[in-house]
């Protein structure tokens, strides 16, 4: 591949895609494929060929195009629209774009769910064939690794991606730019690129539906982070429990070999990547970075004491640089922008765009793209249309077991990591889980504590000892049998896990505590004092209530 | 990888991609429990024996990740997602229904960790097939209609 190659192969898709008059992407990811989106792109396949239409008019798959609850989904370039409940019976007004019985599902480009948001790492997804290269390549896809690869020097690279002060998106917000000098200025030969791809927090799911939409971006990403940081070798770490995003990945790695792009002489320059994928067993905490190398090696996926950190002693004992797949998924536009342009962007001090999973009680479920910084009043009734009648928004969780819950009083509050920081929860990998007034604090901490106590790998003793102690109490609150020591107990071990954890695992474990403990501590005296639940969730016996009562 | 070809050639064609390096053991076991369904005691000494591993430790890693298994699966399976937004759309009522009509012997019933539907909230992955937004009603007329052994 050259540069020359990729511009005739950029012309060539473009016109051929102009050419048709009407090109239907269909959705095929995980929540619209459970709606049966592939049934409806067989029948809009049968329908082209039933009107003799094949070769004006094409249907293929594509990415989320974010209004998962609303599936299956299906774009018309035609119309420039997004449709939403599709049926397979709708194949035939889509194909003769007789679209009268489907204007009143039509989701068009001011519709405030797609409004409010700023698309750059979801831009191709829904837009492009995630299966087919040249579909990447149409969109300008590659151009920033060929100035990568043959225009920009390593430091010149580094340097875009200092300027963008873009941070870290797997949840703790390093700047990305520090990171990959660090790794940079290591002397060793060997070095490593690293995607953290095991997105494990419940309630979320941009990650894999970045790499079920626009894998190509990532590689592109993370070639870009090897030149730059002088690494031969990258490897992508993927969650296991997510099969399609493990057969997209391993469709445009092959295509991306093929191509030249990887594996070989890049753009006949002297420089070589090769990206291998990694397959994850289900271990959440495999999402931290050390466990995530020792996984890679081959060993139990189990943390050691940092530092040294990756940057300096990673995979194998070598310098390698661990990034997240979001985090990979905006170099290719940072560099065709320029940082500073990218800076722009969002939060002053958080700049770009963060993808939201927003779910739970909330009109409009899905994926959410939209600068650093909106407003989580925003976010929840201009795209997501609020909480459906009939309920009442009580918190947003924010960040999964490590974040904390956002209540009412903040809901003005922008969304960026220092903002979310300062009021006892994070950013988190980007889930968005909406309560409404029958959620029960206690108990949702609870459930959380209850996962964390599940995947605590065991190493150390606070995580170990104290997930099941902390777990242990707040079962006890929610069977209404919470004793008033309990919440200086509880208090303790919070503090203790925070400071003694070895890895963030345990660090971050009390969070959901500490943060309904801060904003809900009147429901938690409900449970203990009163031995009554106030959202009418936890089964507490009626021997218990009527003893409480006797007593008071 | 032929049909014709045996699991045991198949596997070995697929440690030697990794030259029978240690460090493939993950890649490894998840091409195995591919092949025969699960990982039986046999087949984890013959993986150790090839790797170059002691079996203590490859019984140590595959026993520490929650997606390999150790005993041949049941004709059924249905996955639960307790991840929050279908444990706070009532994913554990669902996971009572399933225990309380399902015959042991012939379904794996198992929790899972967000299977990332959050939209669809709450999910059950009934042998494969994702059922959204599924109320208790629906789980027990599914489960009544899928013929047993």
């Amino acid at each position: 591949m050259t540069g020359e190659i990729l511009s005739v192969l950029r012309n060539a898709e473009q016109k051929r895609q102009a050419a048709l008059e009407d090109r239907i992407l269909c959705c095929t990811v995980a929540g619209c494929l459970s709606g049966g989106a592939e049934r409806v792109r067989g029948s809009i396949h049968k329908e082209i060929e039933a009107r003799g239409r094949s070769g004006k008019v094409e249907v293929c798959g594509t990415g989320c195009l974010g209004l998962c609850s609303q599936g299956p989904l299906v774009r018309s370039s035609a119309a420039d629209a997004v449709f939403t409940n599709v049926t397979p019976e709708d194949a035939a007004g889509l194909v003769s774009g007789d679209l009268s019985k489907l204007e009143d599902r039509a989701l068009r480009a001011g519709h405030p769910f797609y409004a409010g948001q700023k698309r750059i790492i979801l831009a191709n997804s829904g837009r492009v064939d995630p299966e087919r290269f040249s579909d990447y390549v149409a969109m300008g896809g590659y151009e920033s690794l060929l100035r990568a690869a043959t225009e920009m020097a390593p430091e010149e690279i580094i340097g875009e991606v200092k300027k963008s002060r873009l941070r870290g998106r797997g949840g703790a917000g390093y700047p990305a730019g520090l990171k990959w000098e660090l790794v940079a200025r290591q002397p060793s030969p060997t070095k490593y690129v690293v995607c953290n791809a095991d997105e494990g927090d419940p309630g979320a799911f941009m990650n894999r539906s970045v790499l079920e939409g626009d894998p190509h971006r990532v590689l592109e990403g993370m070639a870009i982070a090897g030149r730059a940081v002088g690494a031969q070798q990258g490897y992508i770490y993927a969650r296991g429990e997510s099969p399609l995003a493990i057969a997209r990945l391993r469709t445009a790695l092959e295509q991306a070999q093929r191509e030249g792009l990887l594996g070989g002489r890049m753009f006949d320059s002297n420089y070589q990547f090769r990206i291998d994928l990694r397959i994850g067993a289900g271990a959440y905490v495999c999402g931290e970075e050390t466990a995530l190398l020792a996984s890679i090696e081959g060993k139990r996926g189990q943390p050691v004491p940092r530092p040294p950190y990756p940057p300096e002693s990673g995979l194998w004992g070598n310098p390698t640089l661990i990034n997240n797949v979001e985090t990979f998924a905006n170099i290719p536009t940072i560099l065709e922008m320029g940082g500073e342009a990218f800076a722009s962007i969002g939060a002053r001090n958080s700049p770009g765009t963060k993808i939201f999973a927003l779910a739970g009680r909330v009109v409009r479920a899905g994926l959410v793209e939209v600068p650093i910084g909106t407003s989580l009043r925003t976010i929840l009734y201009e795209l997501g249309g609020g909480v459906p009648p009939g309920y009442e928004f009580k918190a947003a969780q924010t960040g999964g077991p490590a974040g904390g819950c956002i209540p009412s009083q903040y809901l003005d509050l922008p969304m960026d990591y220092d903002s979310l920081t300062s009021i006892g929860t994070m950013m988190g990998s980007g889930g968005l889980i909406v309560l409404d007034t029958s959620s029960c604090m206690v108990d949702l901490a609870r459930f959380f504590m209850e996962f964390c106590m599940d995947e605590s790998c065991g190493k150390c003793i606070p995580c170990r000892a104290g997930t099941v102690q902390m777990h242990d109490i707040l079962s006890r609150m929610t069977r209404g049998e919470g004793v008033e020591g309990d919440f200086a107990m509880l208090e303790q071990l919070c503090g203790l896990l925070t400071e003694t954890s070895l890895c963030g695992l345990g660090l971050a474990a009390p969070n959901p505590v500490i943060s309904t403990l801060r904003h809900f501590r009147r429901e938690y005296e409900a449970h203990v004092r009163e031995r009554r639940c106030p959202a009418g969730h936890c089964d507490i016996p009626a021997r218990i209530q009527e003893a409480a009562e006797a007593i008071a | 990888m032929t049909p014709s070809e045996t699991r045991e050639r198949q596997l070995e064609r697929v440690m030697s991609r990794y030259h029978y390096s240690g460090s493939a053991l993950i890649e490894v076991l998840h091409a195995a429990q591919q092949l025969y369904g699960y990982l039986g005691k046999p087949l984890l000494n013959t993986i150790a024996h090839k790797l170059r591993l002691p079996p203590s430790k490859v019984l140590g890693v595959a026993t520490f990740y929650h997606l390999f298994r150790f005993t041949p699966p049941h004709e059924h399976t249905a996955v639960v997602c307790l991840g929050t937004a279908c444990y706070a759309a009532g994913g554990t009522e669902l996971m009572s229904v399933l225990e309380r009509r399902c015959n042991a012997r012939e379904w794996s019933i198992n929790a899972g960790r967000c299977v990332g539907s959050c939209g669809l909230a709450p999910v059950v992955i009934c042998d494969g097939q994702a059922l959204a937004r599924v109320t208790p009603a629906e789980l027990e007329k599914q489960i009544g209609d899928t013929p047993s052994a």
